[in-house]
């Protein structure tokens, strides 16, 4: 099948929906289809040879953020033309609701059209002010998926219509696979014995990924297992990060900067549990999974999004959102439990086989063949140029 | 004179957002056939993938029995029928597959893996294709609702579009199997 997937935001920064885009296309092509990316991305930006760039993503306010989209004639031009030029069998566009690449990609195409909406984020004025507008574009979408069963109700809740769930993939196998490293272990030399480790990975200064939760609850958990140690992979300020905590507590938190998907994967491998206090804004949480996959024992915030990851409090234990409390309670009594962990991780690893890219990437398959099945290939939408309006013909 | 020009103008915009309806209109129209074919598909695939694990002895003589007679139903129902008899086959094959001891022992007769695969896949699907289709419907509705297309009739002599509702709540025991 030849396959056109739409990025909307820059490949040269990186985030869950990009990373999902390449192991979703990286996995397509595994299995023997053809497969085209169009991503935001520098002219500079080395892209993989799957990938097309659709010129600079500009910078704007949009959100409450700064967010890097592609807008305008000259994206619109670029996009029709890797249309007209793949002639695919399908398009699957992230974030059609977005600004940027995926609605310009679903104003310009008709036929099999796939969507996955990826964040939750709640009506925005602008999205209410642009519904006509937006209401075209999306009604050529054949199929929707949601990527996780609190992302389809705020979908529907939004745009009405319906949704499947289709969960992030992860490949479990490499999380499952990589080998602990000795100096992050509980048991490591200079922890000192029946030191334990506990895992954080995301972006320091986003407050929303919760760490300043986990700073508050810290002393408590000191104050209880002197020798446990915190390591905390993201980027950010990291002066700032402790400025809070008792200057003698601050030795036992190591910064490990950005690290690598080798690193990320040895990490949750050797950490004795990983703590996810994210307050907000997650629609599925797949750092969850990758924690499963790698077999440590997750306690995460009670998020929707996070509950339904960790089925429920079933594959991973849950505490209330923000309550440093209750954190610093459940990672006491969970670090002190061996068998509890030791059940956790059991479960996890069976629970994160459904997140495979086995698993997930034959239901995306299955969307795919849905909606393709007796259908015309994509092509461009003549109706949506003003030259089709004006009787200038075709392009 | 420039009244006369205005007023053209207006006329204009008017047809030409009459027309651009209008295409929007056909488009959906034209997606909800594809969705509804994609359904009709998906829902006959199960069917014949029911009856012939029905026929194939690797289920015992009553549930062979049940789930033969279901998708037998289902195959041939009339269109006012068909939501019936679809939701009937699901619950026939949820009383089948109702314990994961019974998908365990076709899976180790010969040829049962594949069965149960296949079962896996088209099972699945049927969901999916009904929400795509549903959702057609909901978004073809919308717009025909709409006071610019009753007054002028721009959709024709299409019949008004109807969901295509029926239980198709997965067997419990292949909920976990990988299609």
């Amino acid at each position: 099948m030849r396959i056109g997937i739409v990025c909307p935001y820059s490949w040269d920064v990186p985030g869950g929906v990009q990373f999902h885009i390449r192991d979703l296309a990286e996995h397509l092509i595994r299995v023997g289809h053809e497969v085209s990316v169009l991503a935001p991305a520098d002219d500079e930006t080395p892209l993989p040879a799957y990938a097309i760039s659709a010129g600079r993503a500009i910078p704007v306010p949009y959100n409450g953020s700064v967010a890097r989209l592609n807008f305008g004639f000259l994206s619109a031009a670029r996009v029709r033309r890797w249309l007209h030029e793949g002639d695919f069998d399908v398009i699957h566009i992230h974030e059609p609701t977005s600004p940027s690449l995926g609605l310009l990609a679903c104003w310009a195409a008709q036929g099999p059209i796939v969507a996955t909406f990826h964040t939750s984020n709640p009506r925005s004025r602008a999205m209410i002010a642009a519904y006509p507008i937006l209401q075209a574009a999306l009604e050529k979408i054949s199929a929707r998926i949601a990527v996780s069963e609190y992302a389809r109700r705020t979908l529907v809740e939004h745009l009405g219509g319906d949704a499947v769930v289709i969960p992030n993939g992860v490949d479990v196998d490499f999380f499952a696979r990589a080998e602990p490293k000795a100096e992050w272990c509980g048991g490591a030399p200079e922890a000192g014995k029946g030191g334990s480790t506990i895992g954080f990975i995301g972006r320091i200064d986003e407050p929303r990924k919760g760490l300043p939760v986990l700073m508050r609850a810290l002393p408590q958990i000191l104050a209880a297992r002197p020798l446990t140690r915190l390591l905390v992979a993201g980027r950010g300020d990291e002066e700032e990060a402790v400025a809070d905590l008792p200057a003698a507590m601050r030795s036992r938190v190591e910064f490990l900067g950005m690290v690598s998907d080798e690193d990320k994967a040895r990490l949750l491998r050797s950490v004795d549990l990983y703590v996810a206090p994210n307050t907000g804004g997650e629609s599925f949480g797949i750092i969850l999974v990758e924690a499963m996959s790698a077999g440590a024992p997750v306690l995460a915030s009670d998020l929707d999004a996070f509950a339904q990851v960790l089925d429920q409090g079933e594959a991973g234990e849950l505490f209330r959102n923000e309550d440093a409390d209750a954190l610093a309670s459940a990672a006491l009594r969970l670090l002190a439990d061996p068998q509890r962990r030791a059940a956790l991780r059991d479960r996890g690893a069976r629970h994160v086989r459904r997140f495979d890219w086995s698993t997930v990437g034959a239901d995306i398959l299955a969307v795919y063949e849905t909606v393709t099945a007796g259908a015309t290939s994509v092509a461009t939408d003549e109706r949506s140029t003003p030259r089709f309006w004006f009787g200038l013909g075709r392009e | 004179m420039t009244t006369l020009i205005w007023i053209a103008v207006v006329l204009l915009a008017i047809a030409g957002y009459l027309l651009w309806t209008a295409e929007r209109l056909d488009r959906l129209h034209t997606r909800l056939d594809a969705a509804r074919a994609a359904l009709d598909a998906q829902l006959l695939r199960r069917a014949s993938v029911a009856q012939e694990l029905a026929t194939s002895s690797l289920l015992d003589p009553a549930a062979s029995i049940v789930l033969y007679q279901a998708a037998q139903a289902a195959r041939q129902a009339e269109e006012e029928h068909r939501e019936v008899a679809e939701s009937e086959l699901s619950q026939a094959l949820r009383a089948v597959f109702s314990e994961s001891a019974q998908v365990e022992a076709v899976q180790q007769a010969p040829g049962g893996e594949a069965a149960v695969g296949e079962l896996v896949a088209a099972v699945r699907r049927v969901p999916m294709a009904r929400r795509f289709h549903n959702d057609a419907v909901r978004a073809a509705r919308a717009l025909r609702r709409h006071r610019k297309v009753r007054w002028f009739r721009l959709a024709g002599h299409a019949p008004f579009p109807l969901a295509f509702e029926m239980d198709d709540e997965f067997p419990a025991a292949l909920a976990d199997r990988v299609a």
